[in-house]
């Protein structure tokens, strides 16, 4: 499956969303990346990449979270994440939060230069492809806006989704539209957050599709949040979940069965 | 005009329950951003342009001074004046005395953006003056006595029935009392009422799209040929424009205007792309016989070498709100000031103030797309940011705000601390939830548990799962 021979030395970024919420994504990640040929370490001093705090305007404690970072995921070959958005962080604002630092700008510049989103990372660089993952489902697909936009992640998750047996993808309306979640934003501005995602969950539904995938568990949340509440079984799971074979789990806000 | 930024979250509550104004800004979803996205693609250089335009704007901007004074230069040997004004107030005045010149009674309009941030109509008319706008989406709202709710299409928020009503009610006066619903019927019969008063007005005021420097010229581009009337029948043109307008040479202006209606409403150009130098000289058939620009700074210039000069580089296009998901959903009156939408999120805080316009930047999940489409690339995430990061410094972040992020970041920045309250977090939701699968109603998070439920962690964290399979020998 691997193609490269060579083993690569990953760190996983698990994300404080999986840590806390869904950690079985984090163990699909390590399952795809261990089967696309790497060695996996996760760094214990791991917290958040501090989008938290960063998006809140709180650029101190962004730092001093940004720094742990950085210091805890030197010397690896990659960091990887299972999250466009969190990847996005580290690669592309860790360079804002330092600017004008050179000394500090080094070491921002080679984490940020080896951090990358999962699926884009399996596809990229592994050039991984599924093999032998089946689920029978009709699958439609969210872009969350970090990965589209940020990591440039659109057609990286279908092509390795297009190796599952069984799996048909329907691709819904508007599909590169935002979610309504934001971090804290749909905390903040619930009525708004509520609004556009029930935009987004009439198009996800039209699609026909009976799963929906993406590839950040902020955006999962938000929309099996919603789902739920508006009564709705369509099945919620993480990207990483469905190409590790682990699609038959309960979805995002099932119950134990 | 009234600044009412302060009620975004009331405003934004009223309007999505608001039947009209979910109707209307729900059509911005469909049409716009589609009318754009094949302009653009039919376009094979559209993305470099998009480059060129923001360095040469960059470039502009680097010398504004230098372009701005070549600019006056070319307007008086034209036999024009410019008149620099650094307040609203300023600019009122010196519209004001140039009206009363002209022994004005009523002046016709075209749309201008910066005229509605003066508040030059309430002003004219507190002094006597009858302003009379010309583009039909401004005539409109003139008539309701309401702002522009989108910078290029300022009813978007009226429905067609409201404007039946509208002309109905102020129409009589002119003879004319039938109640039209037939969209063309009701442009006609704008189209009648406006024609007189293009010629009787003394003087015609418009915006500026561009001002190029090495002519002297000032250009508008519309799409109903209001802005030529209102500018070539009275005898005194003045245009009001903002400093950042100007543009080095006539090929610059043909390098925006490539990019300007294809950003904003995907034509490849404007109906009517207008080129005013000078008044109407011996040989000219007609035009005015006096031609003012009113240069109007006002905060700009506070904003060149700051981290949000970019904003400078605005076309005043709209693309940025066509495609923003959360102007779509509560439209543009909710921003409270003139500019709505992700420009109106960068620049309105500068304009009236952070504390007034805080939620402005905020209400955003940063979800990139006006960035994306934004003809001259203005960062306009990264500028929201930077008013978020401001707000945060001089204590304009409400106090539970701060609070919340300051409990976070403190755990956040110990990972030993932060290992036992997720362990804990994750073990008490899991235990909340038993096996439904979700919690219907999570403490503290009101925000979150009003909309949706929230689905349940598995009960351990990844990180004491991960631990254990480790010890284990997996």
């Amino acid at each position: 499956m691997s193609a490269s021979s060579e083993k690569k030395n990953v760190a996983l970024f698990v994300t404080c969303l999986v840590d806390l919420n869904r950690p079985s994504v984090g163990f699909a990640a390590i399952k795809l990346l261990e089967a696309a040929g790497c060695t996996i370490m996760v760094p214990e001093t791991q917290t958040c990449c501090g989008q938290i705090a960063y998006n809140s305007g709180d650029k101190e404690s962004a730092k001093t979270i940004a720094k742990a970072v950085i210091r805890a995921f030197e010397g690896f070959d990659y960091v990887v994440a299972p999250s466009g958005s969190c990847a996005g962080m580290i690669r592309h604002h860790y360079k804002e939060l330092f600017e004008g630092d050179d000394t500090m700008m080094v070491a921002v510049e080679a984490l940020s230069s080896r951090t990358y989103e999962l699926t884009s990372f399996l596809h990229d660089v592994c050039g991984y492809k599924s093999e032998d993952v089946r689920m029978d489902t009709t699958l439609t697909y969210h872009d969350s806006c970090s990965s589209l936009r940020e990591m440039k992640v659109r057609d990286q998750p279908r092509a390795l989704l297009d190796g599952v047996d069984g799996l048909e993808l329907k691709e819904a309306e508007d599909r590169e539209a935002c979610c309504g979640f934001g971090g804290t934003f749909c905390l903040k501005y619930s009525e708004i957050s509520s609004a556009m995602v029930d935009t987004k969950i009439d198009n996800l539904l039209a699609s026909g599709a009976d799963t929906l995938a993406a590839g950040d568990l902020g955006c999962l949340m938000n929309i099996a949040g919603r789902l739920k509440r508006r009564g709705s079984d369509m099945k919620v799971l993480h990207v990483a979940e469905i190409l590790a074979g682990m699609g038959d789990r309960p979805g995002l806000g099932e119950g134990d069965s | 005009m009234q600044v009412t930024s302060r009620r975004f979250k009331e405003g934004a509550h009223d309007a999505l329950h608001d039947k009209n104004i979910q109707e209307a800004f729900s059509k911005v979803k469909s049409g716009f951003p589609l009318a754009r996205a094949k302009s653009a693609s039919e376009l094979p250089e559209f993305e470099g342009l998009r480059d060129e335009a923001r360095d040469l704007k960059n470039h502009i901007l680097e010398n504004l001074d230098y372009y701005l004074e070549y600019f006056e230069e070319q307007v008086q040997l034209q036999g024009g004046r410019v008149h620099w004004c650094s307040s609203y107030a300023e600019a009122r005045e010196v519209v004001l005395h140039i009206c009363r010149d002209a022994n004005a009674k009523t002046v016709t309009k075209g749309k201008s953006m910066i005229t509605e941030e003066m508040g030059l109509n309430d002003y004219l008319s507190e002094h006597g003056i009858e302003p009379i706008e010309t583009d039909l989406g401004e005539y409109i709202i003139q008539l309701a006595d309401e702002h522009p709710s989108h910078i290029i299409a300022p009813a978007l928020h009226k429905t067609k029935d409201q404007v039946t009503e509208l002309f109905h009610a102020n129409h009589a006066k002119y003879g004319l009392n039938e109640r039209l619903t037939d969209p063309q019927a009701l442009v006609n019969e704008a189209r009648s009422v406006l024609r007189d008063k293009y010629v009787a007005a003394d003087v015609g005021i418009t915006g500026a799209n561009f001002l190029i420097a090495e002519t002297g010229s000032t250009v508008i581009v519309t799409n109903e040929g209001n802005g030529d009337l209102t500018q070539s029948l009275p005898k005194t043109h003045i245009a009001v424009s903002s400093i950042e307008k100007v543009v080095p040479t006539l090929e610059d202006a043909g390098l925006f205007l490539r990019l300007l209606a294809r950003s904003a409403t995907g034509q490849e150009m404007s109906v009517y792309t207008t080129f005013s130098t000078g008044p109407k000289r011996m040989e000219d058939i007609d035009g005015p016989a006096n031609f003012h620009v009113v240069l109007v700074d006002s905060g700009r210039s506070d904003l060149l070498g700051s981290d949000k000069q970019d904003l400078l580089r605005c076309l005043k296009c709209g693309a940025c709100m066509n495609h923003c998901p959360v102007y779509q959903a509560v439209g543009g009156h909710t921003y409270g000031w003139v500019y709505p939408g992700p420009i109106g999120a960068a620049l309105n805080p500068h304009m009236v103030g952070l504390e007034e316009a805080r939620h402005l930047p905020n209400a955003s999940t940063f979800c990139g797309r006006c960035e994306e489409v934004c003809p001259v690339r203005i960062p306009l995430p990264k500028i929201m940011r930077h008013w978020r990061e401001q707000a945060f410094e001089t204590q304009v972040t409400p106090k539970p705000e701060r609070w919340g992020i300051g409990v976070w970041a403190y755990f956040a920045k110990r990972p030993k601390l932060y290992r036992l309250m997720t362990r804990i977090s994750a073990r008490t939701l899991k235990l909340m939830a038993g096996k439904k699968g979700v919690i219907r109603k999570l403490p503290l998070m009101k925000g979150w548990s009003s909309v949706r439920d929230f689905p349940a962690p598995e009960g351990a964290t990844f990180m004491d799962q991960w631990k254990k399979q480790q010890r284990e020998g997996k």
